[in-house]
């Protein structure tokens, strides 16, 4: 399984690139095998400020239903519409067509919390 | 297994067998202030010729509406109930068929569901109905907490011509959601919509009406649906009556979001108020659908390509969302809901239609001819369908006590919900002329 680097993990797996002050947030190749086919994404509404580690939608798949959490602070601009009629592009690409949110960073610090990939990797052989 | 209660002998040897003397020593834990410490004040026990007797003495305290003519509303109605009804779901497989947590098991059950479903959406005009909710009140309560959630927002306006009751559960399930209720006015007997404009705005989760309202009148949708349209997030909620919707325009036309109401006078007896059903059917949009509280019923195919039926979307659900479920509501009427499925059936468009007409005759009659009487009112003047509202200088409680002694339930002292003055008075397809002109000579000669 490969891990993209450049990109920052939570422990509940979501990944968040960040570029300037915008970033992009899904969930990782890792929890999207765990969870096995996705059939339905309820993301949150654009203009929506949410805080670190807050709920911000729910991936039902035909084993669970999961919730999904900001791995940082900040403003909704832009949520994934596509997912709405192909959840499953989550388990296709989940670093690419399978991104969940687009989020005005707020405070960059909240990255310190986060993993890199070399620290997620071990974290997921770990689990 | 037998239900046949232990013996002494058998309880001893149960205690010897866990290791306790008495059957006290289990409860050990209980701490002695909490106990009861006596026997409970419930008297012998009867031989089952003494239990007949005097389950029929109470029993002989009731009315029944056999022997008396009845004008009673305010949800409940008394419409004629076809023999087939009783016939029908006497059947065990409906009248002891609980929407099983082996769902898939019970195909007939949810075959019904599923019949159900489509008539209520029908009849409403909407596109997805769910299994059927408890009654009309906390079926109107689940209509406002999943607006909220749709919105995202907390400010209610509901109308004060929503039944009183039916407003007091709404609020009671919307306290620990920190719902803002804004209750709006009426004026002649309909919702004051100068008022529900002025407290308009993009905050507002949803606009509650009821079609036909409380006091029998029929609110101006053409003008509540232009209000709505201009504050998109706000959601119009319309609680109807569904023999109404034989007749009125569906709710859909008037851009009803939510439409949901009490399903009792679908087939359903009076009985002592319940059980009843509350329906709830809402707009062909994927955010509504995940968010309809309660259980649906689905059509699907095997492996074999036959047609079976299975309860959908059920991650919605209690069982497993647990606390983030869309509702507490993980059950339906499913035997009152076959009862409302077998009458539509029964009656079919053109019987539906019949009803609610000969209602609204036999109503608008009816009115007429009190509202010609010189000490009664009423209210509604002519804009309501089988249900309206008199106000009256005699004491409306002694009317009423008046009518009862000629066996007659000559409608509802509103002044019991401590808002309005008078009697609400409603009139089904059941009434004859006789009875209906009977009403008016006795309350002229009052």
């Amino acid at each position: 399984m490969t891990i993209p680097k450049d990109l920052f993990f939570t422990e509940n797996h979501e990944w968040i690139s960040v570029d300037g002050k915008e970033a992009v947030v899904g969930i990782s190749e890792h929890a999207q095998d765990e969870l096995g086919d996705i059939v339905f994404v309820e993301l949150p509404s654009v203009e929506e400020e949410l805080d670190q580690f807050e709920e911000f939608g729910v991936i039902e798949s035909v084993k669970a239903v999961s919730d999904v959490f900001m791995p940082v602070s900040g403003i909704i601009v832009e949520v994934n519409e596509d997912l709405m009629d192909q959840p499953e592009l989550i388990n296709e690409d989940p670093y690419g067509s399978g991104w969940l949110i687009k989020v005005e960073v707020k405070d960059k610090s909240d990255l310190e919390e986060l993993m890199d990939s070399a620290e997620y990797k071990a974290f997921i052989e770990g689990e | 297994m037998d239900y046949v209660s232990n013996t002494e002998q058998e309880r001893q040897q149960m205690l010897k067998e866990i290791g306790v003397e008495a059957i006290e020593d289990i409860f050990d834990s209980i701490p002695d202030e909490v106990r009861l410490n006596r026997e409970l004040d419930v008297s012998e026990g009867m031989s089952e010729l003494e239990l007949k007797r005097h389950i029929n003495k109470i029993a002989d305290k009731n009315i029944s509406l056999e022997n008396y003519t009845s004008f009673l509303g305010g949800g409940a109605y008394d419409h004629y109930v076809p023999s087939i009804i009783d016939h029908l779901i006497s059947r065990q497989e409906f009248y002891t068929a609980y929407t099983p947590y082996q769902a898939e098991l019970s195909q007939g059950t949810l075959q019904v569901v599923y019949e159900y479903q489509s008539m209520i959406s029908e009849l409403t005009g909407m596109d997805v109905a769910n299994a059927s909710l408890l009654d009309g009140g906390s079926a109107t309560a689940e209509a406002i907490l999943m607006a909220s959630r749709i919105s995202r927002n907390k400010k209610v306006l509901i109308s004060s011509a929503l039944h009183p009751s039916y407003r007091e559960v709404a609020k009671t399930y919307g306290k620990p959601k920190d719902l803002d209720f804004v209750e709006i006015s009426i004026e002649d007997g309909v919702t004051n919509l100068e008022e529900l404009e002025d407290n308009l705005d993009n905050d507002v989760a949803a606009i509650v009406v009821q079609y036909p309202n409380f006091y029998g009148s029929i609110e101006n949708m053409e003008k509540i649906k232009q209000l709505k349209e201009e504050y998109k997030k706000a959601l119009l909620i319309v609680v109807a009556n569904p023999i109404a919707l034989g007749l009125l325009t569906p709710p859909k036309e008037f851009g009803a979001d939510i439409v949901t109401g009490e399903g009792q006078s679908l087939g359903n007896t009076i009985n002592y108020g319940g059980p009843y059903l509350g329906y709830l059917a809402c707009i062909n949009d994927r955010k509504f659908i995940r968010q309809l509280p309660g259980r649906i019923a689905g059509a699907t195919v095997d492996a074999d390509g036959n047609r079976g039926y299975v309860l959908t979307l059920q991650t919605r659900e209690q069982h497993i969302r647990r606390e983030k479920a869309t509702s507490n509501m993980c059950t339906n009427e499913a035997l009152n809901a076959a009862i409302s499925t077998i009458y539509m059936a029964t009656m079919g468009k053109k019987g539906m239609k019949e009803v609610a007409e000969q209602s609204y005759k036999k109503a608008h009659y009816l009115a007429d001819k009190i509202d010609e009487l010189e000490d009664f009112e009423v209210v509604n003047s002519d804009n309501f369908f089988h249900e309206f509202w008199i106000t009256t200088k005699l004491a409306a409680k002694k009317v009423l006590s008046n009518l009862k002694e000629e066996k007659i339930l000559g409608g509802i002292d509103i002044s019991r919900f401590e808002e309005e003055e008078g009697i609400l008075i409603s009139v089904t397809e059941k009434r004859t002329k006789e009875e209906l002109d009977n009403l008016v000579r006795l309350l002229e000669a009052m």
